[in-house]
């Protein structure tokens, strides 16, 4: 039964980590830069494991982080100086250094507690035993305290932040002019991304982090007309998700992650269709009752 | 009034990907005027304004504001980007976009408090728009829109105010408050600078104007300066001698 709980939570921790940030992703229509900098982690996770030999968190998520900050500088420059489109750019640099990153994995799998299927779809169901030992002493799920620890930096930044992150998503130039770093800005936020990223792949995996990054989100941001409300109901609606997502999985005893996921993109559509004032439904009842 | 120079633009040369926007400019921008920058599309009037605010990269030359570097006197500036160049379906709503113009003021993790909201208040009031200010911004039309750029300026409370193109697009009752504000902003010393490309309304606005075509054609008070032969100099033929080198220094 704890074992059950102690998922759930790390599915929470996580989708409200992530929920929190992608609302910030969405709204700077840069959804595909999370999709790229959860790909392209991989080789910093893969070299943290090599070079520091353990499954030590510290190492990795600044291994992540690294690569993170590089995936998003790439991406930038390429953009910037190269004159190349904004979505060739990112898909240039995270296929990449996802590549590099499957090379290196496979060279060394040997060596490595670490194989792609974990990388890719996580491993969320075995959370509960892989235990945080500090003294002797079971501290509870390594998980926990990774991703626990993760979502706190995340809300102290976007609290610490939070007008300088409004400003510079939505008026750039507004905010240059005021003396607001806008490039400041967006690494900062590409950190926070990153080591966000990596301390969820863990338990949902490299491709399912995609969906909690963005899928509530896009749900929250068609609920509400105010940011701090759509941050608040984007981590709720991940929260949510990790909640039924694990229903669904045990009903069906099928993949947690993946149902994890699922139920985030059922949200959305739930969202999408249902939203008070930017639903599909409501809008077409309104345009009948006006006729 | 005062003849001293709000803005002072000194050899300055911009340029994209090689190929130069704004040519060798030198101009001073008198404090206390109504000022128009006057060219056809593509002559660099709002490279010229972004230059003067840094937002742009400057290939050599030098600016100063009130006789200072821009460093020391940005917040003396305000700035009303083109009202497309932002994204007017963000989760906000009219009084929080005005409460930006104030966030130059705060260090981190300070917010604008109960002072701000009612300055904000006060700004949407100038412009007639108070009773829209918890409306969401996608749900305000064009001319609306941008009363609400133009209170975010004055919420800004600066000495120099660059605007870009805030006649674009605007309805006839908006395109009046906007020049009822800035012509009351002159009156309290304020210095006005605005992107402007309706040739007709122009002469009737500013008391001062600068013709930009690339490089500035002319530059001073409306009488002397707005003048058939210049006017043509900065419209007439726009191929001209530099734009053909620009584009040779493209290729």
């Amino acid at each position: 039964m704890t074992a059950s709980l102690w998922i759930i939570a790390t599915g929470i921790l996580a989708a409200a980590a992530c929920g929190l940030l992608g609302s910030f992703l969405v709204l700077r229509k840069t959804s595909m830069l999370g999709d790229a900098i959860s790909h392209a982690v991989l080789p910093g996770i893969a070299l943290a494991f090599l070079i520091s030999g353990s499954r030590n968190p510290i190492p990795m998520l600044i291994g992540a982080g690294a690569l993170g900050l590089i995936t998003a500088f790439c991406t930038e420059t390429l953009h910037r100086v190269g004159r190349l489109q904004q979505d060739a750019s990112i898909g240039v640099t995270f296929t990449w250094l996802f590549a590099l990153g499957v090379i290196l994995i496979s060279m060394y799998a040997g060596q490595v507690d670490l194989d792609q299927e974990c990388v890719l779809y996580g491993e969320i169901a075995y959370v509960p035993w892989d235990v945080w030992l500090w003294n002797g002493l079971d501290m509870g799920p390594r998980a926990i305290w990774v991703l626990g620890a993760t979502f706190l930096i995340d809300l102290v930044f976007v609290l610490t932040c939070y007008k300088e992150l409004k400003l510079t998503t939505f008026d750039p130039q507004l905010a240059e002019s005021l003396g607001i770093s806008t490039r400041l800005f967006h690494y900062l936020l590409m950190a926070a991304v990153s080591l966000t990223t990596v301390a969820a792949f863990e338990s949902v995996g490299a491709i399912l982090v995609v969906a909690m990054l963005i899928a509530p989100a896009a749900a929250a941001y068609l609920l509400t007309d105010r940011l701090s409300r759509m941050l608040v109901l984007a981590m709720i609606i991940g929260a949510a998700s990790a909640v039924t997502g694990y229903l669904l999985a045990s009903w069906l005893d099928a993949s947690i992650a993946g149902a994890m996921a699922t139920m985030s993109g059922i949200f959305f559509a739930l969202s999408f269709f249902l939203a008070p004032r930017h639903g599909l439904l409501p809008k077409h009842f309104a345009r009948l009752s006006t006729k | 009034m005062t003849t001293e120079a709000a803005i002072a633009v000194r050899d300055l040369t911009v340029a994209y990907h090689r190929r130069p926007v704004l040519w060798d400019v030198s101009s001073n921008f008198p404090a206390g005027h109504l000022i128009g920058i006057i060219g056809p599309n593509g002559a660099g009037k709002s490279t010229l304004i972004k230059a003067i605010m840094g937002l742009v990269p400057v290939a050599s030359g030098e600016v100063r504001i009130l006789g200072d570097t821009l460093k020391r006197q940005r917040h003396l500036l305000g700035y009303v980007p083109q009202r497309s160049s932002v994204d007017w379906d963000f989760p906000t709503n009219a009084l929080d976009v005005v409460l930006m113009g104030r966030y130059g003021k705060f260090p981190l993790f300070r917010r604008p408090g109960k002072k701000d909201r009612a300055i904000a208040m006060e700004c949407l009031e100038k412009l007639g728009m108070s009773s829209y200010a918890d409306r969401q911004i996608s749900q305000l039309s064009g001319g609306q829109q941008q009363r609400v750029f133009l209170a975010r300026a004055l919420a800004q409370d600066a000495e120099v105010y660059l605007m870009d193109e805030p006649f674009a697009g605007v309805d006839a009752a908006t395109e009046q408050a906007i020049i009822v504000l800035l012509r009351e902003l002159r009156e309290k010393g304020k210095t006005v600078i605005v992107v402007h490309h309706d040739l007709q309304t122009a002469a009737d606005y500013f008391d001062w104007v600068a013709l930009l075509n690339l490089r500035i054609i002319a530059c001073g008070p409306i009488d002397q300066t707005f003048t058939a032969e210049n006017l043509r100099a900065t419209y007439g033929g726009r191929l001209n001698l530099l734009t053909a080198i620009g584009e040779e220094l493209s290729k």
